[in-house]
């Protein structure tokens, strides 16, 4: 049982619950205390101990369900038995009388009525064949191939390709006899594969698959990347708010505050037991998003807002605005509605005109001004194609010289600013970080170095 | 882990999960499988048990029957920003120390008595040098309170999502070998290992050391039928007809799109609320005057006040079907 249980924290662990070795020895020692005859307490107790946190406690509850299923039948086998179900890998290597051994004990075990042990062999050749290193959907017809060279397919077919070469009736009837068995067998291990993927291989493939996704060109996503897109954005912000919602004061050691030690020893008649030091309050990120709606960047802003919005309220102040040739302050929008729709809505209202960034500059200026101070982290995404209109540098000055940062996020690759109607360059010196940004990843790594700005 | 003691006798209450399920319905607390599980092997496995789930669940309610059905002190320490170990573990008595202090200079000419040299006078206050920094000087605070309980106590750390995380480091001490260090006095081992109750509404993430220590206990809102029955132990005047159609209401209200969902606490209030106004089924004005004592928000109240009706109708709907 001992067996059992690392193995199922090593699954545990494979689905990324982060079970540390303490948590093992407590598991040990819960079922020590509960013991193994009720599933029900085992699994509740298991959850105590090793989940530690709702999602950590629906892996588990998935997880035990599917492994101590199969456990059902795995308690240790009888030692003869597991010396006949190993036997046809000892005597691979030996010649003709071994070999029809192990195609004797492959139909045998094909036909076999006792379920039990059809299910224990099977269990014995996905250990021997390394099943449980299962990482990816594709890898699961090698391993059913390899569970069957374990049972002994290899004599099998030999036996089979001399029987078909004989042409008679009865050797024909035994042929097919053996790849009925062949295809029955195969199918049981190809349920035992696809098994042990759920337990060890699943998570491992969303992991690479949310890696892939991450890194790949938001303009280029396809329509089910765009689901994935939102929990991988979901994580990410997660990261990030644990990351940065630290407390938000520092000691300064060594600095008295004077005033409050006295205070705080006015019972003491005044002598100085306990000391004061002077804190400081660090500013809370405040962040002016201001983005570009309009067709080409469109895509982008959805999941630099999605990200935002997942941050706000625990990290940071946001007050967003979305322009195209007019500038609107969104936030009541993507307030009251669900985030797509939402997202279409202003998509709609604001950006079905043609970009001028000047006006929308403009409009900031004068009927938002006020958000922006010195705690502010103006935020632009847009690709600074005004359509040759005035870019207005002179409002943008006023505005950079104001705020804390301004940071620019550009869908467009650096060879391309300032080409065409692109004013990205002369937008440039005023900007304290002007990059590109064309993947979740790099959105990530923005916020992250922007919100590092305030500790 | 040190433990000079051997494990103290397991009291009745804890013998087994059924006993503790039996013993907190005693206090008055309906408990699920999961909850008599974390205390039965916080006992049996000496692990303080983290408890998370919305407000108002019955976090601390449960610290608070397991003390009071097992008939042991319950020790609790409110956590806040800012909180540290002069609240939590122990202070020095510096009012009392002053007073010493004053004492003794009056009578310090008694205890130097004909000391000629600065020496030979220092030589005879050594002798009371630890006066000052001994257990008659030392205020105790709530974690070491609980370790000096010599027949068991229910230590409650509420809301531990409120602190800083350095008072979490300063807890792994307390929390893995139940023991508190002071360096001037050495360290006080527990006399009793207390039950130890941790909550968290979750508004930041703890750290794996504290999480590691703990056993977890995640308490959700329950379900109808799980909650007539809290209703029924705590508000026993209530109808029955009532009950089930306050409960149907607050299960349907929970599934709206709301800001601070109603909890258990809620539906308690609103029972006794509704009992106080002579209610015996409910109405749609009777519900849209009371709305407030379930929803706290001025917006949650704005989103649901229109949709009365329609989900006491569904409400009442549901309990027909059922009996």
């Amino acid at each position: 049982m001992e067996r059992t249980l690392t193995q199922y924290i090593r699954a545990l662990r494979a689905a990324g619950a982060g079970v540390s070795t303490t948590e093992a020895i407590d598991a040990a020692r819960t079922l020590d205390v509960v013991g193994y005859a009720d599933r029900t307490v085992m699994k509740t107790a298991l959850g105590a101990v090793l989940a530690k946190s709702v999602e950590e406690k629906a892996l588990h509850s998935r997880l035990f369900d599917l492994y101590f299923h199969r456990d059902a039948v795995t308690e240790p086998p009888p030692r003869d038995e597991a010396d006949q179900a190993a036997s046809p890998t000892d005597s691979e290597d030996d010649e003709a009388d071994g070999d029809s051994d192990s195609a004797d004990a492959f139909m045998d075990l094909a036909e076999a009525q006792d379920a039990g042990r059809t299910a224990m062999a099977l269990e014995k050749a996905a250990q021997a064949a390394g099943t449980d290193g299962i990482r990816f959907a594709s890898q699961a017809s090698y391993y059913t191939r390899r569970m069957l060279e374990q049972m002994g397919v290899k004599a099998l077919e030999q036996r089979l390709i001399g029987k078909l070469g004989e042409h008679t009736p009865e050797a024909d009837a035994e042929a097919r006899r053996m790849m009925e068995a062949r295809t029955a067998l195969q199918t049981r291990a190809r349920a035992v594969v696809d098994a042990r993927f759920e337990l060890f291989g699943r998570a491992a493939t969303e992991t690479f698959l949310n890696e892939m996704v991450s890194e790949r060109q938001i303009g280029a996503l396809s329509r089910t990347d765009m689901e994935r897109m939102k929990h991988v954005v979901a994580r990410m912000a997660k990261r990030l708010a644990v990351k940065h919602a630290r407390r938000r004061k520092v000691r300064n050691r060594g600095q008295l505050d004077l005033r409050r030690t006295l205070r705080a020893n006015a019972g003491h008649d005044g002598v100085p037991f306990d000391v004061v030091w002077r804190t400081k309050r660090k500013d809370r990120p405040k962040i002016v998003a201001v983005c570009d709606v309009s067709g080409s960047v469109a895509q982008y802003v959805r999941f630099l807002l999605l990200f935002l919005f997942m941050l706000r309220e625990k990290v940071t102040d946001l007050e967003t605005f979305a322009f195209s040739n007019h500038l609107e302050d969104v936030g009541p929008v993507l307030e009251s509605r669900e985030f797509n729709a939402a997202m279409d809505h202003i998509v709609m209202q604001v950006g079905s005109a043609s970009t001028d960034y000047g006006v929308a500059l403009e409009d900031l200026e004068t009927q938002f001004g006020e958000v922006i101070d010195r705690r502010t982290t103006v935020l632009i995404l847009g690709d600074g194609r005004s359509n040759h209109a005035n870019p207005r540098l002179d409002l943008f000055q006023q505005i950079a010289d104001r705020a804390k940062r301004v940071v620019w996020l550009c869908p467009e690759p650096e060879g391309s600013w300032g080409m065409g109607d692109s004013c990205l360059l002369q937008y440039r010196p005023f900007c304290t970080h002007l990059s590109h940004c064309a993947t979740a990843g790099d959105i990530e790594r923005a916020i992250d170095e922007m919100l590092l700005a305030y500790d | 882990m040190t433990h000079p003691q051997t494990p103290p006798a397991t009291p009745p209450g804890l013998a087994s999960i059924e006993a503790v399920t039996a013993h907190l319905a005693s206090a008055g607390y309906i408990s699920t499988a999961e909850i008599s599980t974390a205390v039965f092997l916080a006992h049996h496995l000496r692990k303080p048990v983290l408890i998370e789930g919305p407000a108002g669940v019955g976090k601390t309610d449960l610290a608070r029957s397991l003390a009071l059905s097992m008939d042991i002190p319950l020790l609790r320490m409110q956590c806040y920003e800012g909180l540290d170990e002069s609240k939590a573990l122990y202070e020095w008595k510096y009012g009392k120390q002053l007073l010493y202090t004053q004492i003794l200079k009056e009578k310090i000419h008694l205890l130097i008595d004909g000391a000629d040299t600065l020496d030979s006078a220092l030589a005879k206050l050594n002798g009371f040098q630890d006066l000052f920094f001994s257990r008659d000087f030392l205020e105790p605070r709530p974690l070491l309170r609980a370790m000096e309980q010599t027949s068991g106590s229910v230590l409650l750390i509420d809301e531990i999502d409120k602190s800083d995380e350095e008072f979490e480091a300063l807890l792994l001490e307390v929390l893995s070998d139940y023991q508190v260090t002071v360096p001037e006095i050495g360290t006080i081992a527990a006399q009793y290992p207390p039950l130890v109750i941790l909550t968290s509404n979750n508004t930041r993430e703890l750290g794996d050391a504290l999480k590691r220590r703990c056993l977890h206990l995640h308490i959700d809102f329950p379900p109808a039928e799980l909650e007539s029955r809290i209703v029924r132990t705590r508000v026993p005047d209530v109808s029955e007809r009532l009950l089930a159609q306050l409960v149907a209401f607050i299960q349907r209200v929970r599934e709206e799109n709301i800001r601070k969902l109603p909890s258990i606490s809620e539906t308690i209030d609103w029972a006794r609320t509704l009992i106080l106004l002579h209610a015996d089924s409910l109405d749609p004005a009777l519900v849209r005057s009371t709305l407030n004592v379930i929803l706290k928000r001025q917006s949650d109240i704005a989103e649901i006040a229109p949709k009365v009706d329609a989900l006491v109708g569904a409400a009442v709907r549901d309990v027909a079907e059922t009996v």
